[in-house]
Formats: structure tokens, C-alpha cells, sequence
């Protein structure tokens, strides 16, 4: 392997490099206009468009940079869209809950930028090393964000529980990429693949693949590694809970897709089997869990488990197809669920927390605008056409009976039955019910912002879905020669 | 005379981990909770080393690098964040921790 980098790996780190220097002046603006609010939420919403700008110019580019480490590909350009687009709604729908819990707004802007790289590095890592370092960048991001409201005891009690799991699910990762260089000699994935293609097996591996898997399974909160998140996404401050679901959930499935399919693939046959379980418990489970909650943030928790489970199905399928479908789900899953917790979010004023179903009440009669994104939002979610929710579930639904699964393409459906009966229980109490005390709901033109984008996306790829697909096959592409490969064994 | 090979220090690792594991499971201190996952990730550690020995091969201990690094940078903000929580609660048993039930 040839070692050192260089000026071509720069070029092509270019949008990691302004996202990183964009974050370092975030800071500066922060320090020279303390007071000037607008000057770093100006400042991060430059450096995300910059960013995304980068990103988007590198479409169509397939190369492997800084000796092998990482790749800048379709499948990864496609994954640092879905997080920049997700980190740009969330910063929208910040200011003004930040303003309401009178913290500081400069080192929020910050972390929620390193957040950001962190996951760019995991969509784009090709190399345990790279993907165990941008993994962590992420992680510590929102240990810290999780618990951003210090006098605040749930924010408090959010941050431990995150951080006390999160290191232990990482140290319960390590173990296994540990086995996994002694079982193969390599960390990058394209030599385990390799190594591993004569089909061997042994108890270090079997050992290693649980291990990862569950290490996994803890980042994106599948049934039985779950038990954080609902604690933390209640307790933390809504925007970073929104994050945490959305741009969190995305980076660790491009992490799975990355580690199971192309480093993987000769396993094929014991991981599916692993998830298959966990797909089918993690959406029974997460749906089952959300009907009896009465707090919305917990509630939207339980359904975020819920559609974790319903995104391993397209790992579960593990064709092309799958992928493609897995990539589809999480970008209208991007709108769908950043939408509700803006408007969640929008909820919280002086004398409201504003994260009890109750608080809904009579929204329509207050905010009609807000309550009919929440009434997209919420179709979406549930899966019901024209939404773009619908044709997500409709590609995994093709993508596991294509591959034979039809008992959990079953399990799915009946999921999105049960599904319906909460998403529907936040309408009618936005509609039927009588509005309740507390002071106007005041949207700002960030929070607008926020919401019309989450809207016309949760539409548009409802109703002409094609360039969705289009892309989603373009990234799933790259698969295609580790999993025929997979698939002939 | 008993020599002692990589394999033995996988033993060790795998010993360790199992201890941080147990440790994690079991004890009520905050602190502690987290000292047991700091034996989780040395454990990593040994293993990497033991491993990168055997094979020969170095990217084993650049890893093992790159794990101090992060497990220094997860120290530094998780006791943060338990002092945080102390100050609002006044004790670090993991009891304590129940505003949020389900």
C-alpha cells in the first residue's frame, strides 16, 4: 500500500476541509460578535451551503484517496447529502429554541458542524480505522449536544445515558474490528473481503460478526440495543434530538451498508440472518412501544426505532436493490421526521415545554400552516400516498420480496398498520381537540424556512419520485460487484 | 519453561473484556461504570497489539493510536458531562438517574 498523501487527496477532501474551516470561524464569529446571534447562524449556514456545494460538485467522481482510506464514490456523495441537508434544517429550526432556553448559541453551531464531519468521514470511510474515527467524531459531538441545557435535569440525565451506552456500545465495536484484523490481517474492507472470500470460518469470526453487529445495532437504536434513545431523544434539546434520529441514524446505516456489504460479503449468509431477527423485532417492537406514549419526542423516538428496523430490511435483502431502497427511505425519512421535530420544536415557548401530545391541541385553530405540515409530516411517516414516506416503504417492500423475504415484508407491512394508529392520534388532537392555555406559538422565518423545505421534499418525492431512484441506483451501483459475488455462493 | 505467545495476551484481552463488560453491568457508580469501559477499550488495546504481533503487520498499532486518542477525548467530555450532572443531582449513582421512564 502506498503510503503518504497527495495533492490529489486534498482536491478530493475539499469539502471536509471547508466544512472543518467553516466550523473554526463559526467559533471566531462567535468570539468577535458575541451579542450578533445572526453572525454564526450566517456563518453555519454558509460553510453547510459551501460544503454541500463541494460535495455535490464531486457527482459521478468513483476514486479511493489518502492510500486507500477513503473513497469519494456515488454511495458516499449520496449519504453527505442526506447529512448536510439534514444538518442545514436542523441549524434552520435552532435559533429559535436556543433563544427560548437562553443558552449560547456559538459552540452549538460548532459541535453540530464537527457532528457533521464526523458523519461525512463514516459515509466516505472505506477502512475500520476511518470509519471507528469519524464514528467518534460524530459520537462525542452529541454527547456534548445531548446535554447542552446544563441546569437542566432531563438534558442532564440525556447526556449521561447517551455517553455512558455510547462508549460502551463503541468499546463492544472496537472488540470486534479487533477480531475481525486478526481473523483477516487488514483493516481495510476491501482486503477483508478478500481474505475472507475462501469462505473459511472460525469461532474468532462468528465471535467478531455478533460483536459488530451489536456494536451497530446500539448507534442505530435497533430492539434489544435501543434503551437509550428514548431517554435521550426526550431529554435533549429538541433540535439535536432531530439530528441525533436523522443525520446520527443515516451515518451509522452507511457505516452498516459499508462494513456488512463490501467488507463482508462472503458472511453474507450469517449477518442477514442477525438482522433479519433484528429488523423484524426492532419494528414490532418500536411500533408497539409508541402507541402508549403521551410525549411526543419519546413517541417520535419509538416510531425513529421503528423505521431503523424498517431500514434493515433493505441491508436484510442485501442486493442492489436493497441498498438502493435503504438509500431511498433514508433521504424522504430526512424530511419526514426533521419536519415533525421542527414542529415540536416550534412548540417550545417561555411557559411550555411544548413536548406533551396535549400540547398539540387545537394547532389548527392556532397555526394552521404548522398543522398541516405536521398533517404531511405525519402521512409521511404512517407511509400513505402521494408522500414521499409511501415510496420509500413501497422500494423495501419490492426490495425483500425480490429477495425472497416475504415473511418480513409481511412483519413490515403489518408494522405500518400499527404505525398508523399514533401517527393519526397527533392529527386528531392537532384538529379535534379544544386549544390549551399558553402563550402565542410564534414561528420564525428560519422556522418557516425550515418547514417548507421538509414539506416540499416530503411532496415532491411523493409525486415525481424518478430522480430519487435514479440516484438511489447510481449509488447503489458500486455494490454491485461484492454482492453478486455474495449472492453466487 | 512456559513461553509467552500473542495467544496468551488475546486470553488477557478477552479476560479484560469480559471484566469492563461485567463491571458496566453491574456497578451503581457513574465513575465507575465509566472506569470499566475504559478497561473495555484497553483490552481493545492489548488485543490490537497482541494481534498486530502475530501478524506481523502494523496497522494494529496504528489503530491502537488512534483508540488512546479517542478514549483521552471521551474522558475529557464524559467527566464533564458527570460533573454536570452532579451539580444538578448531587450524586453519581446511576439509581438516581430516572426523571425519564417509560
Amino acid at each position: 500500500m502506498p503510503a503518504g498523501f497527495t495533492a490529489a487527496d486534498f482536491y478530493y477532501l475539499l469539502p471536509e476541509l471547508l466544512l472543518t474551516g467553516g466550523a473554526l470561524l463559526v467559533l471566531v464569529v462567535d468570539l468577535l460578535f458575541p451579542r450578533r446571534e445572526e453572525a454564526t447562524l450566517g456563518m453555519t449556514l454558509l460553510t453547510l451551503a459551501v460544503t454541500g456545494a463541494a460535495v455535490v460538485g464531486f457527482t459521478g467522481v468513483d476514486t479511493t484517496i489518502s492510500a486507500g482510506l477513503l473513497a469519494v464514490d456515488g454511495f458516499a456523495t449520496f449519504f453527505k447529502v442526506i447529512v448536510i441537508v439534514s444538518a442545514l434544517l436542523t441549524v434552520l429550526m435552532s435559533p429559535s429554541y436556543l433563544r427560548v432556553e437562553a443558552v449560547r448559541a456559538g459552540e452549538y453551531y460548532f459541535l453540530i458542524l464537527c457532528a457533521t464531519l464526523g458523519m461525512l468521514f463514516m459515509a466516505s470511510g472505506i477502512d475500520l480505522i476511518t470509519l471507528f474515527i469519524g464514528l467518534e467524531t460524530m459520537a462525542i459531538s452529541f454527547y456534548i449536544l445531548a446535554g447542552y441545557l446544563k441546569p437542566n435535569q432531563r438534558s442532564n440525565e440525556a447526556s449521561v445515558k447517551y455517553f455512558l451506552l455510547g462508549a460502551f456500545s463503541l468499546g463492544i465495536l472496537l472488540y470486534g474490528m479487533s477480531l475481525f484484523y486478526g481473523a483477516t490481517g487488514t483493516t481495510s474492507l476491501g482486503g477483508m473481503a478478500e481474505a475472507l472470500a475462501g469462505g473459511e470460518r472460525s469461532l474468532m469470526l462468528s465471535l467478531a460478526l455478533v460483536l459488530l453487529v451489536a456494536g451497530m445495532g446500539f448507534k442505530i437504536a435497533a430492539v434489544p440495543f435501543h434503551m437509550w434513545a428514548p431517554d435521550v431523544y426526550e431529554g435533549a434539546p429538541t433540535p439535536v434530538t432531530a439530528y441525533l434520529s436523522v443525520g446520527s441514524k443515516a451515518a451509522s446505516f452507511a457505516m452498516i451498508l459499508r462494513i456488512f456489504i463490501e467488507g463482508l460479503p462472503s458472511l453474507v449468509a450469517d449477518w442477514q440472518l442477525l438482522f433479519w431477527v433484528l429488523a423484524a423485532v426492532t419494528m414490532t417492537v418500536g411500533n408497539i412501544a409508541a402507541i402508549t406514549q403521551s410525549n411526543i419526542k419519546r413517541m417520535l423516538a419509538y416510531s425513529s426505532i421503528a423505521h431503523a428496523g424498517y431500514i434493515l430490511i433493505g441491508v436484510v435483502a442485501a442486493t442492489e436493490r436493497g441498498v438502493a431502497a435503504a438509500l431511498v427511505y433514508l433521504w424522504v425519512y430526512v424530511f419526514m421526521q426533521l419536519g415533525a421535530f421542527a414542529v415540536v420544536a416550534m412548540l417550545r415557548r417561555q411557559d411550555v415545554i411544548g413536548d406533551e401530545l396535549k400540547d398539540l391541541s387545537g394547532l389548527y385553530l392556532r397555526k394552521p400552516f404548522a398543522a398541516v405540515a405536521m398533517l404531511i409530516f405525519m402521512l409521511s411517516l404512517g407511509g400513505i400516498p402521494p408522500t414521499a414516506g409511501f415510496m420509500g416503504k413501497l422500494w423495501l417492500f419490492g426490495a425483500a420480496i425480490e429477495s425472497g423475504f416475504v415473511w418480513l415484508a409481511v412483519i413490515f407491512v403489518v408494522n405500518s398498520v400499527i404505525s398508523l394508529y399514533y401517527y393519526y392520534r397527533v392529527i386528531v388532537f392537532m384538529w379535534l381537540k379544544d386549544e390549551t392555555a399558553g402563550s402565542d406559538i410564534v414561528i420564525s422565518p428560519a422556522m418557516a424556512t425550515a418547514l417548507v423545505i421538509a414539506v416540499v421534499g416530503s411532496l415532491l418525492f411523493g409525486v415525481y419520485p424518478q430522480v430519487l431512484f435514479d440516484h438511489a441506483q447510481i449509488a447503489a451501483d458500486m455494490f454491485g460487484s461484492a454482492v453478486s459475488t455474495a449472492a453466487l455462493r | 519453561m512456559l513461553e509467552i505467545t500473542p495467544l496468551h495476551y488475546s486470553l488477557l484481552s478477552a479476560a479484560l473484556f469480559m471484566i469492563g463488560v461485567i463491571g458496566v453491568l453491574v456497578r451503581r457508580n457513574v465513575i465507575i461504570i465509566f472506569m470499566s469501559i475504559e478497561l473495555i477499550l484497553n483490552a481493545v488495546n492489548i488485543n490490537l497489539i497482541a494481534l498486530s504481533d502475530q501478524l506481523q503487520d502494523l496497522a494494529g498499532q496504528v489503530f491502537v493510536v488512534f483508540v488512546i486518542a479517542v478514549a483521552a477525548a471521551e474522558a475529557a467530555v464524559g467527566l464533564g458531562i458527570i460533573i454536570a450532572f452532579y451539580r444538578n443531582k448531587e450524586t453519581v449513582n446511576i439509581d438516581e438517574i430516572q426523571i425519564m421512564r417509560w
